[in-house]
């Protein structure tokens, strides 16, 4: 009767939220629970969010460039928190070059544009405590 | 973690959304974290609002719980969404509209999903609003779809239940009258920036006039533009209003303790069929009974009496 959530959100002012729907979407019918929680969130909205619905997968899509400062604060929030088994994964427009960087930081995998979205299911099943 | 003692003593907002969890997903030490937060609860006050889709309860739901944290209260919410027949997953939208509430300590916002389990459900959230009462809330709203049967008996362990009606349903009104005349004990008509607003205002008057039930309470209807934060202090105000009646009447008391049975009835119909699931259905014995039936070898008649005289020996 476990089932997997995932929070789907998307820090900053960044207003593209189409991937983080059809990522959403896709985690749905994958047989996930997904708390979509929207765009222009803090990462303290974020993180107490993740805490309040104890959820497995934090999941933050950005487009707009801000994921190297945005990205590692939500890990640090949620660690604060207590939440240290969350499984963090990021997408939407986000150069290779900037990826070591944010694994480094704690977010377990990055998703760029053309992703199949069956990818990101295989990976939260293989990686979610 | 030790979740009743980090929940009741430390405050532990993270011993809370475990503790949901481990109901959530009947985890093993599930009734024993029950078993000792039940002496913490009864404190809170339960508001229970419900509504077809896409009413305005989610909005609604964030304003009232600003409006009662201006009264000096903390909220609890268990917000609840429909599971995917399809795929078993959901997507849980309640907590958009309440995003701006995370940066308050005095309130704590869960969603849950109906996960399909029909009966269970509405125990799972109890144990949700029981937890979150443990814990401290004062007052406590349930938020669900005003669809199916499983909906209706979540927001009947409400104290206060709330129906959302919007202008423009047309025959689905029709469909959630009965609904409506059987759980209201508040009716508000959100969304009345829209046309319509009057002639629903004015057909669910004639609903209440028709509905003999109302004599020592009757529903107020208040109006909401819940987007643009219009109305809620009224609704607040009857909200206070119809505890107050509950109060004075004795009607509060009377309520809880037919909560209360209607609750134990259900765990020990649940802990029977789970047993009857495991110990009957499930064996091979009964797939051959089964088997034999359908070819009229044996009557069903029989079969049962034998299998309850076996259940209960
Ligand atoms: C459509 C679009 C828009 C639409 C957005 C509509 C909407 N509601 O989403 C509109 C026209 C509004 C728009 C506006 C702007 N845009 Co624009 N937009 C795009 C465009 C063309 C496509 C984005 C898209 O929807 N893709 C389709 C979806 C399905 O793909 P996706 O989001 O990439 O998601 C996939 C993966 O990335 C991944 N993924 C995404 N999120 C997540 C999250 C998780 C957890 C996981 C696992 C995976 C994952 O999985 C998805 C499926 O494969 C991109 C260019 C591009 N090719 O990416 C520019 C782009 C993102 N926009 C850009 C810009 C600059 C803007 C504006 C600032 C333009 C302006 N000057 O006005 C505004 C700002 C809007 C705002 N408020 O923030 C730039 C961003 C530059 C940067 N990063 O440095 C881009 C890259 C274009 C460019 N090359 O310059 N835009
Ligand atoms: N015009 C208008 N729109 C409103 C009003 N209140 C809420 N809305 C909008 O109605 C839409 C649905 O609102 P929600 O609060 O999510 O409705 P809900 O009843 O919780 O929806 P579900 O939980 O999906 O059934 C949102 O776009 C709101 O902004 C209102 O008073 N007037
Ligand atoms: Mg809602």
């Amino acid at each position: 009767m476990a089932n997997v959530k995932v929070l789907v959100a998307k820090p900053g002012l960044d207003g593209h939220d189409r991937g983080a729907k059809v990522v959403a979407r896709a985690l749905r019918d994958a047989g996930f629970e997904v708390i979509y929680t929207g765009i222009r969130l803090t990462p303290e909205q974020i993180a107490e969010a993740a805490l309040q619905d104890d959820v497995n997968v934090v999941a933050l899509s950005l487009l707009s460039g801000a994921h190297n400062t945005l990205f590692p604060k939500v890990v640090e929030l949620l660690k604060e928190k207590g939440l240290n088994d969350v499984l963090v994964i990021g997408g939407g427009v986000i150069p290779d070059a900037d990826i070591p960087g944010l694994k480094a930081a704690g977010v377990a995998e990055v998703f760029t544009p053309g992703t199949p979205t069956g990818n990101i299911v295989e990976f939260i099943n293989a990686n979610v405590k | 973690m030790n979740i009743v003692e980090e929940l009741l003593n430390n405050h532990s907002r993270l011993a809370l959304s475990k503790g949901i969890t481990a109901v959530e997903n009947e985890y093993d030490n599930a009734v024993e974290i029950m078993t000792k937060i039940y002496p913490h609860t009864g404190n809170a006050y339960v508001i229970g609002i419900t509504g077809p889709p896409g009413a305005g309860k989610s909005t609604m739901t964030d304003k009232i719980a600003k409006e009662y944290r201006k009264r000096g209260k903390t909220v609890g919410i268990v917000a609840i969404d429909p599971t995917s027949p399809y795929s078993g997953g959901a997507i849980l939208g309640d907590r958009i509209r309440m995003m701006d509430l995370m940066s308050d300590e005095g309130i704590f916002v869960r969603s849950m999903a109906t996960r399909g389990s029909l009966g269970g459900l509405s125990q799972k959230a109890g144990d949700a609003v029981k937890l979150m009462d443990a814990y401290g809330f004062e007052v406590i709203i349930v938020e669900t779809v005003g669809v199916g049967q499983s909906e209706v008996d979540i927001v009947k362990t409400a104290d206060t239940t709330m129906v959302v009606v919007i202008p423009g349903m047309g025959d689905d009104i029709q469909a959630i009258k009965a609904g409506i005349l059987e759980i209201g004990d508040l009716i508000t008509i959100n969304k009345a920036d829209r046309e319509g607003t009057d002639k629903l205002n004015i057909e669910m008057e004639m609903m209440l006039e028709l509905n003999p039930e109302h004599v020592s309470w009757r529903p107020p209807i208040n109006r909401t533009i819940a987007s643009k934060n219009e109305g809620i202090e009224a609704v607040v105000d009857s909200i206070e209003e119809h505890k107050a009646y509950l109060m004075e009447s004795g009607k509060l008391a009377e309520i809880r303790q037919a909560r209360i049975k209607t609750e134990v009835v259900a765990m020990v119909n649940d802990r029977v069929n789970r047993y009857i699931d495991k110990n009957v259905v499930e064996t091979d014995d009964f797939g051959k009974t089964v088997a034999r039936l359908s070819t009229r070898e044996i009557e069903p008649y029989s079969v049962v009496e034998e299998i309850v005289i076996n259940v209960l020996k």
